[in-house]
């Protein structure tokens, strides 16, 4: 792309993008130096002659440790990793088969079904919750990271599924057929060829599948009671806020350590995960 | 090495009846050409033989195995494939060594036949490259050589020169036709070029719809096709179609059409005598045109107007018309023709098709 004046490239490019970046990162800056602001400052008057809202000149760690000593937060950290990697787990396990076969495979209704399966990841969770909350105390499953590990697949499974459909199909099927050919199963062509083609995308839906229940919310908040069993996002939300008073510190700095690993599995993978919705490599 | 045998073969997908009855004898060693429009069925054929595709009725049998039930891996055939189907993730080595690896060959034997197999394709430096560092045609030879190292008893090809230009296929076209002379191996080869159909095959067959529509030696074909569609199909440029009555007095029939009379040799005039009073369709190749001269004989020659001329150096072809009818003429270079000229054409008598108008057969 060739722009021959320099005043269109700033109109055009780097002031959008200078806005764009500022007002996404903002939140986290936000986050980080109310993390770090002493509660003196925090709780100061807005009008204040004093009052430095972008920046702190003292800054402290004492909210993160009373994070630690105050509260469960580690137990929370662990339950959040725990369930996380366990619902992504299994519903990369489903979704791998059922978009191979949906992909491949010739069945009657093959069709139809995949269409249904996405439509249950259409239902939204605010809805589901209430039937799901019956099958849990049925099953006493109420108040375990079972609870979590169990129903978190019922949105990652068609997730996962509808995403490596679309990359399995854009793997030419004549690098199985020669595969089958060349002496393998259908299920070994399956694993030798067609699998190690599909790392990016199965790299990615293993992200997206991660990050949405790590965040995941409306579950959480309805099947877990007891604190040290919450997950990061309900517990900080439902433990630093006591009464109608808001432990902003000890939120922010709840909320900072909580996105610290959604953040580290993405920038490890983010080339993989930009060929994984891209599409495959060519043969 | 293996002769391949269909028997009335169907296959039958929901709507669709691509492949229709179609009874093959493959010999042994012979390398044969299935040839025919988009949607004829060939490839439709060659994939039921691989065991890419059921077969909805009748039966192949490889060397005296019949394997309708048999998957893929366990009728001894290698596959090269239209997109080279290189595994991207592998390098050149390992495509080759896969086939192999899975039958559980040892490492030196697997060793030994990859390297045998690079050196007969010249890709002996490419081996530890990945498919994306290869050209096209580098990569159409480690197709060949990953189906060459398992000596399998039937090589299967699925339009294997269609992604090359048309300089690298004309040259893969000579090696591949070197190679099976030096392997011997059975091989079937799906294409819809007619030019490497007739260049490649021991036996060409000729398909359209489904049906089987010739099955012969590339000059058989040439010269006695069966019907109007291998008349149409093998030879470039298609041969002049003609709509004409035939017609008799005193013994002899002549072939009148719109703007065009012929005689109608004593050799045809057997076969045609039952058609008197009745349309058929005359068919001329357009080598088998040429500009009249003293020694052709009046009842052969007719008269056309130039319509376009173009020059190939070694020929010129000429369109040109003779009434409504549109014909291409194959003459020498030297000849000096413009549009609208005026052309004495004359036929070559021997060398003239009748098609039944109706059945398209050959008379």
């Amino acid at each position: 792309m060739v722009i021959e004046r320099p005043w269109k490239r700033w109109v055009y490019f780097y002031i959008p993008l200078t806005v764009f970046v500022i007002g996404t990162l903002f939140p986290f800056y936000w986050m980080l130096i109310t993390a770090i602001r002493p509660d003196a400052e925090l709780y100061r008057s807005w009008r204040a002659v004093n009052n430095t809202p972008f920046w702190t000149l003292n800054p402290t760690l004492e909210h993160f440790k009373d994070l630690f000593a105050k509260t469960t937060f580690p137990h929370w950290l662990w339950n959040t990793f725990f369930i996380a990697v366990i619902s992504t787990g299994i519903s990369l396990f489903c979704g791998l088969l059922a978009g191979y076969a949906l992909a491949r495979l010739k069945f009657p209704m093959a069709g139809a079904l995949g269409t249904s399966i996405f439509v249950t990841y259409l239902v939204p969770p605010t809805l589901l919750f209430i039937p799901l909350a019956d099958i849990i105390r049925n099953f006493q499953l109420g108040n375990t990271p079972w609870a979590l590990i169990l129903t978190y697949p019922t949105f990652l499974i068609p997730f996962c599924t509808w995403l490596l459909m679309g990359y399995f199909k854009t793997i030419p099927k004549e690098l199985e057929e020669c595969a089958r050919i060349d002496g393998a199963t259908r299920f070994g062509a399956m694993l030798r060829i067609i699998f190690p083609i599909a790392v990016p995308g199965i790299l990615s839906a293993g992200i997206f599948a991660f990050t949405l229940s790590w965040n995941e919310f409306i579950y959480a908040l309805v099947f877990l009671s007891s604190p040290e069993r919450k997950t990061v996002p309900v517990g900080v939300v439902s433990e630093m806020i006591r009464g109608d008073i808001y432990f902003w510190g000890q939120l922010m700095a709840g909320a900072l350590l909580g996105s610290i690993p959604v953040a580290l599995v993405y920038s490890f993978f983010v080339e993989y995960y930009v060929t994984g919705l891209t599409g495959s490599v060519k043969g | 090495m293996a002769q391949v045998l269909m028997k009335d073969l169907n296959k039958k997908y929901d709507e669709v009846h691509a492949v229709k009855d179609v009874n093959l004898h493959i010999r042994d060693k012979e390398f044969i050409v299935l040839v025919g429009p988009s949607g004829c069925g060939k490839s439709t054929t060659l994939r039921m033989v691989a065991g890419l595709e059921e077969i909805t009725a009748g039966e192949i049998a490889i060397g005296d195995r019949v394997v309708n039930d048999l998957p893929p891996k366990d009728r001894d055939i290698a596959m090269v494939f239209q997109n080279y189907a290189l595994y991207p993730h592998m390098t050149v080595y390992d495509n080759m060594a896969f086939g192999l690896k899975m039958r559980k060959f040892a490492k030196p034997e697997i060793q030994k036949r990859v390297q045998e197999a690079a050196e007969i394709l010249g890709i002996q430096d490419l081996l530890k490259r990945k498919p994306r560092q290869l050209s096209g045609g580098q990569r159409q030879r480690v197709a060949v050589g990953r189906a060459i190292v398992r000596h399998p008893q039937v090589f299967l090809f699925d339009e294997p020169l269609s992604n090359l230009d048309a300089k690298l296929r004309v040259q893969m076209r000579v090696e591949l036709k070197r190679l099976h002379e030096r392997l011997e191996t059975t091989a079937i080869y799906v294409t819809h070029d007619q030019v490497e159909a007739m260049t490649l095959g021991d036996r060409v067959v000729v398909m359209k719809d489904g049906w089987i529509q010739q099955v012969g030696e590339p000059l058989e074909l040439y010269t006695k096709p069966t019907n109007r569609f291998v008349a149409g199909f093998i030879g470039s440029p298609a041969m002049n179609f003609v709509d004409v009555g035939i017609q008799g007095s005193d013994g002899s029939l002549t072939a009148q059409g719109t703007g065009i009379r012929l005689a109608i040799p004593p050799a045809n005039a057997a076969r045609l005598g039952p058609y008197k009073g009745q349309r058929v369709t005359l068919g001329i190749r357009p080598e088998d045109l040429h500009i009249a001269a003293g020694a052709d004989q009046a009842p052969y020659v007719f008269d056309a107007v130039v319509d376009v001329v173009e020059p190939l150096g070694s020929e010129i072809l000429l369109d040109v018309k003779a009434g409504p009818n549109s014909l291409v003429a194959r003459v020498d270079p030297t000849v000096r023709l413009k549009v609208h000229d005026g052309v004495r054409l004359a036929v070559n008598p021997e060398r003239l098709h009748f098609f039944d108008t109706t059945s398209e057969k050959a008379i």
